[in-house]
C-alpha cells in the first residue's frame, strides 16, 4: 500500500504523540500519584488479570496440538512395548473396542481395548488397566496379551511410588516388569499369581513389597477380565 | 572484581547468607517432598531457578504500575501464569524432559519463597538487580537441594544421582555413581521423616560453619580483653 506523504507524515505526528503521552503516562512521578487512586488500581488489576488470560489463551490454543501428537507418540511407543510390530498390520489406535469392566477393579469402569490385526484376524490385544490401590495412588499400567491370553508385556505408564523403592515397577529402573511375559491364566494357578511373599511367583523389593504386590494383583485382575471377553475380542 | 559491590551482596546473600532455605526457611513443602533423589532435587531447583527468575523480571518491571494495596493478588497471578506457562510450553516441546519434571512444575506455585522474593527484593529494585537476585536466589535453593537429595539417596539406597540420564541426557551417565555397594538400604531416609532429619543435620552444619567464620573476623584485640576479663 503506498501513501502519499502528506498522508504519511500526518500519521507519523499522530504516533509521535501517542508515543509521547505514553513515555510521560508511564513515568514513574506520574504513575505514583495514580496508584492510590481506586479506578487506576481497579484498571491495573483488570490489565493484569486479561493479559494473564490472553498469553495463557494463546499458549494453550497454539500448543494443543503438539500435546496432543506427543501424548499419541506416547500410547504409540507404550503399545509397540507391549505388542510387537510383527504381529499386525493395522492401525491399532483406530481399531479399538470398549467393554465395561467395572465388576474387575482395574482403574476404570470401561476400557479400552487397542486391537491387533493381521490379515483382518485378531492376533493380539493390548488395554491399559490399573492398580487403584498401590502405595500412594493408583499405578497405572498397560499389558499385551495375545489370543490365547499369555502376557506379551506389562509396562507402567503412570504412577506416585516413593522414588528409590517402589518405583522399580518401571521398566527403565528395574527389569522386574519383565517377568510377567509370557504368563497367563493357564500355566500359573491363582495362588501363584502373587508376590513370593504371599506365596507367589513375583519378587517383592526390598523395602517395597505393597507396590509389587498391588501391580500383580492388578495384572492378575486384568487377565480375568481378558478371559470373561475372550471370545468377544479375539473374533469381533 | 568481577562482579561489584552491589551484585557480589546479592549472590553471597542468596547462596548463602540468605538462602531461601537456610536464611528464610521458606519452600520447606517442595523441598522436603521431591529430594528423595539428587536427580529430583535438581530438576526441581532448576524448574524453580527459571520461573524465579523470570517472576522477579516481571515484577520489577511492571513494579512501578502496581499499587501496594493490590500488589500480592498480581504477584500471585504473574507467577501462577509464569508457572501454567512453562508447564504448557515445557509439555509441548519438552516432552521428554517433562515427564520427568512434570509433576515438580506444578509445585512451584506453592513455592512461597517466590512470592517472599517479589515482594521483598523485585517490587523495590531495578531490573537487572532482580534478575540477578532471582538467579542467585535459585541457584543457592538449586545446591540445597542436590545436597538434601543427595544426602538422603547415599543414606537410603547408597547410591547418588541415579537416572540422572533420564532429566539431563544420556551424554550425563557418569554422574550415576553406586557410593556404597551391595548397600542394604535404609528406608527411613527415603520417605519424609528422613527429609526433616537430614535438613537438620544440613543447618546445624550451615550454623556451625557460620560460627567459625564469625570468630575469626572478631578483631584481635578485642578478642583479647575478651578472654582477660
Amino acid at each position: 500500500m503506498k501513501l502519499d506523504p502528506a498522508t504519511r507524515q500526518r500519521l507519523q505526528d499522530k504516533i509521535a504523540v501517542y508515543r509521547e503521552f505514553i513515555k510521560n503516562w508511564l513515568e514513574p512521578a506520574n504513575l505514583a500519584r495514580l496508584r492510590p487512586r481506586l479506578e487506576f488500581q481497579t484498571g491495573i488489576l483488570a490489565g493484569f488479570a486479561l493479559l494473564a488470560s490472553i498469553l495463557l489463551g494463546v499458549t494453550n490454543c497454539s500448543t494443543q496440538g503438539t500435546i496432543q501428537q506427543r501424548l499419541d507418540e506416547d500410547l504409540n511407543k507404550s503399545l509397540q512395548e507391549v505388542v510387537p510390530a510383527s504381529l499386525y498390520d493395522n492401525d491399532l489406535r483406530q481399531d479399538t473396542l470398549t467393554i465395561s469392566s467395572a465388576d474387575y477393579n482395574i482403574g476404570a469402569d470401561k476400557t479400552t481395548v487397542y486391537l491387533a490385526k493381521k490379515a483382518g484376524k485378531v492376533t493380539a490385544v493390548c488395554f491399559k488397566f490399573s492398580a487403584p490401590d498401590g502405595y500412594s495412588g493408583p499405578i497405572n499400567m498397560i499389558m499385551g496379551l495375545d489370543r490365547d491370553g499369555n502376557i506379551l508385556g506389562v509396562r507402567v505408564l503412570g504412577h506416585k511410588e516413593t522414588p528409590g523403592l517402589g518405583d522399580k515397577i518401571e521398566v527403565a529402573k528395574s527389569d522386574w516388569i519383565l517377568s510377567f511375559v509370557g504368563h497367563s491364566l493357564d500355566n500359573l494357578t491363582s495362588s501363584q499369581w502373587a508376590v513370593k511373599k504371599d506365596g507367589g511367583i513375583f519378587d517383592q523389593f526390598a523395602g517395597a513389597t505393597i507396590t509389587p504386590r498391588k501391580s500383580v494383583q492388578a495384572t492378575y485382575r486384568g487377565l480375568q477380565w481378558f478371559k470373561a471377553h475372550q471370545a468377544q475380542l479375539i473374533n469381533p | 572484581m568481577l562482579l561489584s559491590e552491589t551484585y557480589r551482596k546479592i549472590a553471597i546473600d542468596g547462596i548463602w547468607n540468605n538462602n531461601i532455605v537456610f536464611g528464610q526457611n521458606l519452600a520447606l513443602c517442595p523441598l522436603l517432598a521431591v529430594t528423595g533423589t539428587a536427580t529430583n532435587g535438581l530438576g526441581m531447583g532448576i524448574a524453580t531457578l527459571v520461573v524465579i527468575t523470570a517472576s522477579n523480571g516481571l515484577i520489577s518491571l511492571t513494579r512501578h504500575l502496581i499499587p501496594g494495596e493490590i500488589r500480592i493478588p498480581i504477584f500471585v497471578l504473574l507467577i501462577a501464569t509464569l508457572v501454567t506457562l512453562v508447564d504448557i510450553l515445557m509439555n509441548a516441546w519438552a516432552h521428554e524432559l517433562y515427564k520427568v519434571l512434570g509433576l515438580f512444575i506444578a509445585l512451584i506455585v506453592t513455592n512461597c519463597a517466590l512470592l517472599g522474593r517479589a515482594e521483598a527484593f523485585a517490587s523495590k529494585q531495578p531490573v537487572k538487580d532482580a534478575l540477578w537476585d532471582g538467579l542467585m536466589m535459585g541457584l543457592g535453593f538449586t545446591l540445597v537441594l542436590v545436597a538434601l537429595g543427595g544426602l538422603r539417596e547415599i543414606s537410603s539406597a547408597g547410591t547418588l544421582f541415579a537416572n540422572a540420564s533420564l532429566l539431563l541426557g544420556e551424554s550425563f551417565k557418569f554422574l550415576e555413581v553406586t557410593v556404597i555397594p551391595n548397600y542394604k538400604g535404609f528406608l527411613l531416609m527415603a520417605l519424609p521423616p528422613g527429609g526433616f532429619i537430614m535438613l537438620a543435620f544440613l543447618i546445624v552444619g550451615k550454623r556451625l560453619i557460620d560460627q567459625k567464620l564469625a570468630l575469626r573476623k572478631v578483631p584481635v584485640a578485642l578478642f583479647h580483653e575478651a578472654t582477660i576479663e
